[in-house]
């Protein structure tokens, strides 16, 4: 059993040469579980969390093909905000933030959130409007939101060109005082400790190759550690959703493409918040360490290969630098890309499907580590009462058949 | 970076030129009014987003504009062959 984290653990194993236990075991599968959860990302070891915790469901299985957090929670550039402009959206992502508000100590693991702060810039009067008419729907929800105009963000932010002979001047921004960013593996990591410690057994390096069904029924998984049997699955796996789904007999309205970022050298603190533009497409933060971490878009076609195409990451580098001209000697480090899952309205898929005890949470694109602890929140109820948390109903996957979409698209103004 | 063969310019050429356009061989179901709403949700929203040799369809939009068939993998993104667009209409046929 794991010790509590604290200053007198860390004053003591300071003194004693570093002497920490480790944080998860390394253990086999058993044979049967109540759930499984399949893909250790950051969103499937938080429903494996909240089962645990608040469910009452303890005898869990996590089950990672490779290491947890490797996916796309280790890969993301870690933007958390709620500032989106639908209720069902925003109400969802609101959710996982005020999770995210308490989330250090509620899983006594230092996630490193930082409310730095979030900037949604505008660089055309339509821009603007839409970032009005955005920060009116966040007010009324809610959700903590202002218009700032070009002024105020010089201000703020002094090395940004907001000169009127910018290829795309700045106009103005949205702006969340509450979002910002937070420690990507450290989320996963917090909440793998942490659904451990209450009984989850966290299984690293197995991969489901087969789900079974028995007359519309999910009866367990093949796995390269062998068969385990669950009447109740959540699959949780990104960029790899319909692949699983596939073994399942099942299609999805999604598909995967790679998303990139890279991050520079380090260097003495210059960034103190997170910007990001749309129209230009590019988003950037200076990470604690020092490095700047951009983001870019996503390719059109697509693939399983977690790498993209050099044009894409070339015109984010441009996108930053006709903001902030001072970066075009920064040298870069380090480039990588993951499989994101991308819905047609893209929001994500929180629910049941046809195959009886069977769930999916998928679809969260290129926008879904800000609401990790939220999504394992809603998808934890769900599975334990076999019914949708509220919160989770609109992502039913019914909705491309009724035609009761959440269009998120270019509505919330921002990819991430 | 890819480097596309045009059927149609029959030059291969840099990825830049051309345009990815989704999954091949999604036909629009021939009476739509007949149809249920699953089978239009299918047809509109889903896909089969295929981990492996993918049949998909490109333009080549700053050439001559026109459409055409690629194979390639998801896993390697290795193109295995174009085809313009009528040379086949599904998977299997040749
Ligand atoms: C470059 C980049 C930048 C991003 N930036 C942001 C951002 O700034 N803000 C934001 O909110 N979001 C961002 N995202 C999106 C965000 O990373 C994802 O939406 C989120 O992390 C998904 O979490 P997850 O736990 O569902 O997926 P993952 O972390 O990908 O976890 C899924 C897991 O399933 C496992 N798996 C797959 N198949 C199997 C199998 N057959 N058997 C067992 N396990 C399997 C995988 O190995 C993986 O570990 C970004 C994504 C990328 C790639
Ligand atoms: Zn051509």
């Amino acid at each position: 059993m794991q010790k509590k984290y604290s200053w007198y653990s860390l004053l003591k194993a300071g003194l004693s040469g570093q002497d920490w236990d480790q944080a998860i075991p390394l253990i086999q599968p058993k044979s049967k579980y109540d759930v499984i959860i399949i893909g250790g990302g950051g969103h499937g070891l938080a429903t494996a969390y909240y089962l645990a915790k608040e469910c009452g469901i303890n005898n869990v299985a996590v089950v990672e093909k490779g290491y947890i957090g490797g996916g796309n929670t280790g890969r993301n550039t870690t933007i958390i905000r709620s500032n989106y402009l639908r209720d069902e959206a925003s109400s969802l992502y609101e959710h996982a933030l005020k999770l995210w508000e308490g989330i250090s100590e509620d899983l006594n693991f230092n996630v490193m959130f930082s409310q730095r702060g979030v900037y949604n810039l505008g660089h055309s009067l339509q821009n603007m409007r839409d970032i009005e008419r955005r920060v009116n729907a966040n007010v009324l929800n809610g959700v903590d939101a202002v218009v700032v105009d070009a002024n105020e963000i010089k201000q703020q932010i002094p090395i940004i060109n907001t000169s009127k002979n910018a290829r795309y001047p700045i106009m103005g921004a949205s702006y969340q005082s509450r979002g910002g960013v937070a420690r990507h593996d450290g989320i996963a990591w917090g909440f793998a400790r942490a659904a451990s410690m209450l009984g989850v057994d966290i299984i690293q390096d197995c991969e489901v190759i087969d789900i079974e069904v028995e007359e519309g029924r999910v009866k367990g998984v093949k796995t390269t550690k062998g068969e385990i049997m669950a009447d109740r699955i959540g699959c949780v796996s990104a960029g790899h959703s319909s692949v699983l789904a596939k073994m399942a007999g099942l299609r999805l309205p999604i598909e995967s493409h790679p998303l990139q970022a890279f991050v520079s050298e380090a260097m003495k603190p210059v960034l103190h918040t997170v910007v990001m533009s749309n129209a230009v497409h590019g988003y950037i933060s200076q990470s604690d360490k020092g490095d700047l971490v951009i983001g870019a878009g996503i390719d059109g076609y697509n693939s399983y290969a977690q790498r993209g195409s050099t044009k894409i990451v070339e015109h984010a580098a441009a996108a930053i630098l006709e903001l902030f001209p001072i970066f075009s000697r920064v040298r870069m480090n380090r480039q990588w890309g993951g499989i994101v899952d991308v819905c047609p309205d893209a929001c994500p898929i929180i629910s049941p499907t046809n195959v009886e005890g069977l769930y999916f949470n998928c679809g969260w694109g290129t926008g879904g580590f800000k609401a990790t602890p939220g999504s394992g929140h809603v998808f934890a109820h769900t599975i334990a009462q076999d019914k949708q948390h509220p919160l989770a109903e609109p992502f039913h996957i019914d909705r491309f058949k009724t035609g009761a979409l959440i269009d998120e698209h270019g509505a919330a103004g921002v990819a991430h | 970076m890819l480097l596309i063969h045009c059927p149609y310019c029959k030059e291969s050429r840099d990825q830049s030129e051309f345009s990815p356009a989704g999954e091949a061989f999604i036909a629009r179901p021939k009476s739509p009014e007949g149809i249920s709403d699953e089978e239009w949700a299918d047809y509109v929203f889903y896909r089969t987003n295929h981990k492996g040799n993918h049949w998909e369809q490109w333009v080549h939009s700053n050439g001559c504009r026109k459409y055409f068939l690629v194979e390639r993998s998801t896993i390697s993104h290795q193109i295995l062959q174009v085809a313009p667009f009528g040379a086949r209409n599904s998977e299997t046929e040749l």
